[in-house]
């Protein structure tokens, strides 16, 4: 096992891919020459050359569809947002396009792309640079969404994604990207789509975390257990579409108490999708109501206090796991 | 609004603005591209009258085999759109459907320039330019009717013909969509070194849409053998070209992006065969992508649900005397290749594989209800 950051992972991963499949490119702002505005695809350009490593103009819009013509075509782009908030821009592309051909074809034409880039807040970057999108491209059949929040997760899953032949919404986070990790050093190694991981094993009441959320439910977890005695299992589903139920259903049976942490909105939210399936599943599982920990139903605000206010963290985690287990 | 009282208000509004001087420069962009301007039908027959013999020329240069492709194709998807006007009225056909009659010559005169392994993607007017690309009308009209025989087994309707095994990347329904899609596609074909071209259909109205231009941008910049056909129909659903866009030059816009681009009379189906034999030249040789102005006009509305109130019938008439299909059979005439006998026999052909088309789609089943979830994903 290797010690290695997220952004050095998902570097292993391209880098690896690259390698292993020569219709595998990589495209977007400032990936190539800049070497990635965070760092990801640092040194891929130099190793790889122009042609599997593709700087584009600012026009999310038209390599979004640059890489979904280029997939229907038979290549494997891996394109890469600076963040997802400029998605919205391509996102014609991401639903109209990717996420149906497959189907409005008659299973004629697949798209095998990835996208990827940073989703969720960063440092101070205001309303228009911290929004979570998993939520909205959830919505869409045809896209399946992942959300990595360790350094062996962000790498098995990238390559898994590069590999699946349908479209992907890979979602990193800025503030992990230096977090470090034990990664396995297969080049063969990874990790499936739509499988979940239990993070931290417990007996009295789950936490449902993904992403950003994961370290502070882990964090959050610790507490309780040294202020209250009482064991929290931490449940990261890792793909959110699909999602693997099951896992969170299996371990409510053993907990009876369920929180979500979740760096979104709450309104129409993930969390909001896991609770519907989980009264659905394990109703009578339930020992108290569910509750969630979400971004606050604002735009995100500069000032560092308010933004640290919008935000989860461990103490409204602590918080909402003290009321499901009536603490 | 007649067509005659927009452009007097528009000239008004021009005069107004030479006031402070900026009128004049586009006055003089008008004078430059005024060539291009055939809204004017009897400006639009002089030229084509001046044209007449080149055309006669090439058509004495081409095979008389292809010749015959071409008409058939053409009578084919008159014949083809006429009877999904009748079918959509009788309820046989659901959802939108968008009609290419008067638009015969763009598709057949640029497609049959192609190598069948050449790729094309267009917009949801697409019935006609599938079949040209060698679906079989079966195929595309059980698709219309949403049976188990079409093309992409119902899913898609209308505005989503596809054949991988063609080449054909659909029949797409956001407007501009495919323009940044053909991009990638061409985008491949260069990544792979295929020697592959794209052509890339469009209508006039998505050319106001961002993707036209950032996709004409990355083809340029990035030497992408696509091959751009933007079909001017005149009319954005309802919005003729004069109210929606501020010049008048759709070729000229390439400019912008120092890429090849032509005007081409999209009432001569040789015009546009050579002009598109000319952009997959520069294509195949290095890659230059090209856009193509062809100008037709749409006889019908939008689609099958637009009255077309926006227009007089003195306007559709006048466009329909230099119908493509007309003007084809009277050079194919003059020059000697083909008698009146050999037309109604063409025609005849065509009937009856609409009438094939019919029986097999009518015969066709319904796609199984277990059908809604597959190809979901891969």
């Amino acid at each position: 096992m290797a010690v290695l950051t997220i952004r050095d992972a998902l570097n292993q991963a391209l880098r690896e891919e690259i390698i292993r499949d020569e219709n595998v490119f990589v495209m977007g702002e400032e990936v190539a020459e800049y070497d990635g505005a965070y760092k990801v695809t640092r040194g891929l350009w130099k190793e790889f050359g122009d042609k599997r490593v593709v700087d584009t103009p600012i026009t999310e819009l038209g390599f979004a569809a640059v890489g979904v013509g280029a997939a229907m075509a038979g290549l494997r782009p891996v394109i890469e947002f600076m963040t997802w908030n400029f998605s919205i821009l391509a996102s014609d592309q991401i639903i109209n396009h990717a996420a149906k051909m497959l189907y409005m074809s008659g299973g004629q034409f697949k798209v095998p792309i990835v996208f990827r880039g940073p989703n969720g807040s960063a440092y101070q970057v205001s309303s228009q640079h911290s929004q979570a999108f998993e939520a909205f491209y959830g919505n869409f059949p045809g896209l399946k969404v992942v959300m990595p929040s360790t350094a062996a997760d962000a790498k098995g899953l990238l390559k898994s994604a590069i590999r699946d032949d349908n479209p992907i919404i890979f979602l990193e986070q800025e503030r992990m990207y230096g977090l470090k990790g034990e990664v396995p050093e297969d080049d063969d190694f990874t990790i499936p789509l739509g499988v979940a991981d239990v993070k931290r094993e417990g007996t009295d009441c789950t936490i449902v975390a993904r992403s950003m959320t994961v370290p502070l439910a882990l964090q959050a977890a610790e507490q309780i257990q040294k202020d209250f005695d009482v064991s929290v299992e931490v449940i990261d589903p890792r793909t959110i579409k699909p999602l693997d139920i099951d896992t969170i259903v299996n371990s409510i049976k053993k907990t009876n108490r369920l929180v979500i942490a979740e760096e979104s909105h709450a309104f129409a939210s993930v969390g909001a999708e896991i609770t519907y399936q989980v009264m659905d599943h394990a109703f009578d599982h339930l020992d108290a109501p569910v509750k969630r920990v979400s971004t606050a139903e604002a735009p995100m605000p500069y000032a560092k206090n308010l933004e640290a206010a919008a935000l989860p963290s461990v103490e409204k985690i602590v918080a909402a796991v003290k009321e499901v287990c009536y603490l | 609004m007649s067509k005659a009282a927009t452009r007097t208000k528009t000239e008004t509004k021009a005069a107004k603005v030479s006031k402070n001087g900026k009128g004049k420069a586009l006055d003089d962009v008008r004078a430059k591209h005024a060539v291009t301007d055939f809204v004017d039908v009897e400006k639009a027959k002089a030229e084509y009258m001046k044209r007449r013999a080149s055309q006669l020329g090439s058509i004495k240069k081409t095979d008389k085999k292809l010749l015959r492709d071409m008409l058939y194709q053409m009578v084919l998807g008159r014949h083809f759109e006429e009877k999904c006007a009748e079918m959509y009225r009788m309820g046989k056909i659901g959802g939108f459907c968008h009609l290419y009659i008067g638009q015969e010559a763009i598709g057949v005169g640029s497609m049959l320039a192609l190598k069948s392994d050449d790729m094309v993607v267009t917009a949801y007017r697409d019935h006609v330019q599938a079949m040209i690309k060698g679906m079989t009308p079966e195929s595309v009209l059980a698709e219309l009717y949403g049976k188990e025989g079409g093309c992409v087994g119902g899913k898609g309707g209308s505005m989503h013909m596809f054949s991988k095994e063609l080449q054909f990347y659909g029949g797409h329904g956001i407007v501009g969509g495919q323009i940044g899609v053909g991009t990638g596609m061409a985008y491949a074909a260069k990544y792979k070194n295929s020697g592959q071209v794209v052509l890339c259909f469009f209508g006039e109205a998505a050319v106001n849409q961002g993707i036209f231009h950032e996709s004409l941008n990355m083809a340029q910049l990035w030497k992408l053998p696509c091959i751009y056909i933007c079909e001017n129909n005149q009319y954005g659903m309802g919005t003729s070209q004069e109210r929606a866009m501020s010049s008048r030059s759709i070729a000229k816009k390439a400019d912008a992006y120092e890429m090849a681009n032509e005007f081409v009379d999209g009432m001569d189906v040789m015009a546009v065969r050579e002009a598109t034999q000319r952009a997959i030249g520069r294509a195949r040789k290095d890659g230059s992508p090209t856009l193509l102005e062809i100008r037709a006009y749409r006889y019908m509305g939008h689609s099958m649900s637009d009255p077309g109130n926006y227009r007089t019938r003195e306007e559709i008439r006048k466009y329909q005397e230099r119908d493509p299909i007309v003007l084809f059979k009277d050079s194919l005439k003059e020059a000697r290749v083909f008698s009146e006998k050999e037309f109604e026999k063409i025609d005849q052909e065509a009937i009856a594989a609409v009438d094939r088309a019919v029986k097999f789609a009518e015969e066709s089943p319904l796609p199984n209800e277990s059908e809604l979830f597959t190809d979901v994903y891969a």
